[in-house]
């Protein structure tokens, strides 16, 4: 128990003083999370949709809650249900395989059922096109809000990507600000 | 070199030992008895269309203590079948299915010849990889057809059915456990989800260029499968490459498999509730990725291994920082580890979770990290030490305790190995160019590559056409050790609780999209 907490005190608060290159993330990241307060009057939930992707975007995900970006701290979360989630993100060329369940999970989402595509396989299907195994890009399948390319797009492009997405929903007023 | 077949077999270039021949029918079956009985391993199964003049044909390669031995089978005729080899290899089950799903060849007395990748999507009559005739690029689309899962039946016995939209940030996948209480009485696997056509892609794309798809095939092992896809390239050309752009790729080589350590010792912890371990580990990732990012230009490094070579650079300052970065690491990731063996807690849950015995690991054929946790010593960088391996003397971990402890503690292993391992190749730099330029011959040829990449042994098999016109690639095969391993999960989950799968699955986190394709 010493141990994790002298290993804690060590490594102090890396989200609150990043590294020199990171200042402008941090301003980018305290925005956000006003933002969102403002937009939502609450925190984001996304749910998590994999159609297909090579594995490299749900990495860069995963590190959006290391303590560098701190997702949860800016009141974005992961859940793990559709039916708890504001916005789908979905990432992949959407193989034929996983057509039937990305529709469904769709189906499942409450409004406003925000879709965001990550990655190049979100936005047209990458390197993988469109075949006999794929769909192409996600708006083949599920209607398209917003689209973050990149091979696999850095984490602080996909929450630049979070946050004009509900940034435009306030634009077309789908969602009424408390 | 095989015991009990006749075949000439035929070394090819490269830099691990590759042999291959055509054999017929009879060999097939001798080679394979042959192997197992020599303690020898199946490293992949898959098929090729005809078309072209050329016959279709089943291949496999084993690994022995002599090399890598690509064995071709050709399939006539339109009855023509392959003696079913999961008797003797139980793994190959489901990758004789994904042959028969992909090219229609049929391994003769399969017990189990249920779809494995053909989920419906497309019909069952349609083999993307089978002769160019058949093999349109838009099929209509087939029939969803309900999947037979096992089922286990008795007093208490429930179904949970989970994915393939999972609760986490993971690969789609569907698991069927059949549980009494909390307790699983048998899981079944059933994947696919993410097959988006990666070998056919292949053969639209021209060699030069289709390195950048090899390093898609699985995000996290996008090194390991760029070096191989691009080795497989180097020997089908007769090409060498140059001294530096070998060790650069060694480097990336070694930094994927921190990386990917890293990120799972971290959520091997809070899988276990020890939070503070994935804020650690994920922090120390998030440097390492940047650094990545910084030296090389991606993060994962995708694309930096090309074909001659490695498309990036280190300078001296680069390197300076590269060890320094080792050295820093190194000491964290000594006091995490200390961290982790102090907390009764913690030790609880790994140990004896998901237990596979040395004794299953060889009957099941279990490969890579994980063989190693289970006493199998097996690791290519010393087996079939290429340069720079052959100057390196990796030290292999091993474990013989089989469970999730044993497999946190190889990672541990491997993970501070590699910090050598990178400080030693940067260190040791040689001079010269990072990359040549090299063409194909106007003939048609075939390559392979084998890299040990961090889940396991990763293999590409690549043919090529030169004769008329630009060359194509008429097969490329990507085999992820996950294909092995999947299998043996399977087993390690029996008996344990529903609660304590997410951790025992995480301790072998295998691969979704190298599996599928």
């Amino acid at each position: 128990m010493w141990n994790i907490v002298k290993q804690i005190a060590r490594t102090g608060r890396p989200t609150e003083a990043p590294p020199q290159a990171s200042d402008e993330l941090r301003v980018e990241t305290d925005r956000i999370q006003r933002e969102l307060l403002q937009i939502l009057g609450q925190a984001l939930t996304i749910r998590l949709v994999d159609a297909g992707s090579c594995n490299g975007c749900e990495l860069e995900l995963n590190a959006l809650g290391n303590p560098y970006y701190n997702m949860e701290g800016l009141g974005i979360k992961f859940v793990a249900s559709p039916r708890h989630a504001d916005m789908l993100l979905v990432t992949g060329p959407v193989s034929r395989n996983m057509e039937m369940a990305l529709k469904r999970t769709y189906d499942a989402a409450p409004e406003p059922k925000l879709v965001l595509a990550v990655g190049d396989c979100g936005r047209d299907g990458g390197i993988f096109g469109e075949s006999y195994a794929t769909c192409g890009g996600v708006a083949k399948v599920i209607p398209v809000d917003l689209v973050v390319p990149g091979c696999p797009p850095p984490p602080i492009e996909i929450l630049r990507g979070i946050l004009t997405a509900v940034r435009r929903v306030r634009s077309q007023k789908r969602v009424e600000p408390s | 070199m095989l015991p009990g077949i006749s075949t000439e077999l035929t070394r090819l270039p490269g830099p691990l030992p590759v042999w291959h021949g055509v054999i017929d029918a009879a060999d097939w079956q001798a080679a394979a008895i042959g192997v197992a009985q020599q303690g020898g391993r199946l490293v992949a199964l898959w098929g090729s269309g005809g078309g072209d003049s050329r016959t279709p044909a089943v291949h496999a390669a084993y690994a022995t203590s002599t090399g890598l031995t690509w064995l071709e089978l050709p399939q006539a005729g339109s009855d023509a079948s392959y003696p079913d080899l999961s008797g003797l290899f139980p793994f190959a089950n489901r990758m004789q299915r994904a042959v028969r799903d992909l090219s229609g060849l049929n391994a003769a007395g399969a017990a189990d010849t249920r779809p494995w990748l053909n989920h419906g999507a497309w019909p069952r009559n349609y083999f993307p990889l089978g002769d160019a005739a058949s093999a349109q690029s838009m099929p209509d689309r087939g029939e969803v057809v309900d999947y037979s899962f096992v089922r286990v039946e008795g007093d208490g016995v429930h179904e949970i059915a989970v994915g393939p939209v999972h609760a986490g940030i993971i690969e789609p996948g569907h698991f069927r456990f059949s549980v009494v209480g909390e307790k699983v009485l048998r899981l079944e696997q059933r994947l696919g989800y993410t097959h988006k056509g990666t070998e056919k892609r292949f053969t639209e794309l021209a060699p030069h260029q289709a390195y950048r798809l090899a390093g898609r095939v699985a995000g996290d092992s996008t090194v390991a499968f760029a070096w191989a896809y691009c080795m497989a390239l180097e020997s089908a050309a007769g090409c060498d490459i140059p001294v530096r752009g070998r060790s650069l790729r060694a480097l990336l080589l070694e930094r994927e498999r921190v990386a990917n350590h890293l990120g799972d010792l971290g959520a091997l912890g809070n899988d276990a509730g020890l939070g503070v371990a994935l804020a650690q580990f994920s922090r120390l990732k998030e440097d390492w990725l940047r650094l990545s990012r910084q030296l090389f230009g991606h993060r994962f490094m995708m694309d930096c291994v090309a074909p001659g070579g490695v498309e990036c650079d280190l300078d001296g300052a680069g390197i300076a920082a590269l060890i320094a970065q080792c050295d820093s690491i190194q000491r964290e990731v000594q006091q995490l580890r200390a961290m982790f063996d102090e907390h009764a807690g913690l030790q609880d849950r790994f140990s004896g979770a998901g237990r596979v015995s040395p004794e299953l690991a060889i009957r099941l054929g279990l490969t890579g990290l994980a063989a190693r946790a289970s006493g199998q010593s097996q690791d290519l960088r010393c087996e079939h030490a290429w340069a720079p391996y052959d100057s390196l003397a990796v030290n292999v971990a091993t474990q013989s305790a089989g469970d999730v402890a044993a497999r946190v503690a190889v990672r541990f292993d491997e993970t501070l190995e590699s910090l050598r391992l990178v400080r030693s190749i940067a260190a040791d730099l040689p001079a010269g160019a990072v990359r040549v330029k090299f063409l194909l011959k106007r003939e048609s040829a075939r390559g392979a590559g084998w890299v040990e990449g961090w889940r396991g042994e990763v293999l590409v098999t690549l043919e090529v056409d030169g004769q008329e016109g630009e060359p194509r690639i008429r097969r490329c095969h990507c085999h992820d050790p996950s294909w092995q391993n999947w299998p043996v999960l399977e087993h390690a989950i029996i008996g344990n609780i529903v609660p304590d799968f997410p951790l025992i699955n995480k301790s072998f986190n295998l691969d979704y999209s190298g599996h599928d394709l």
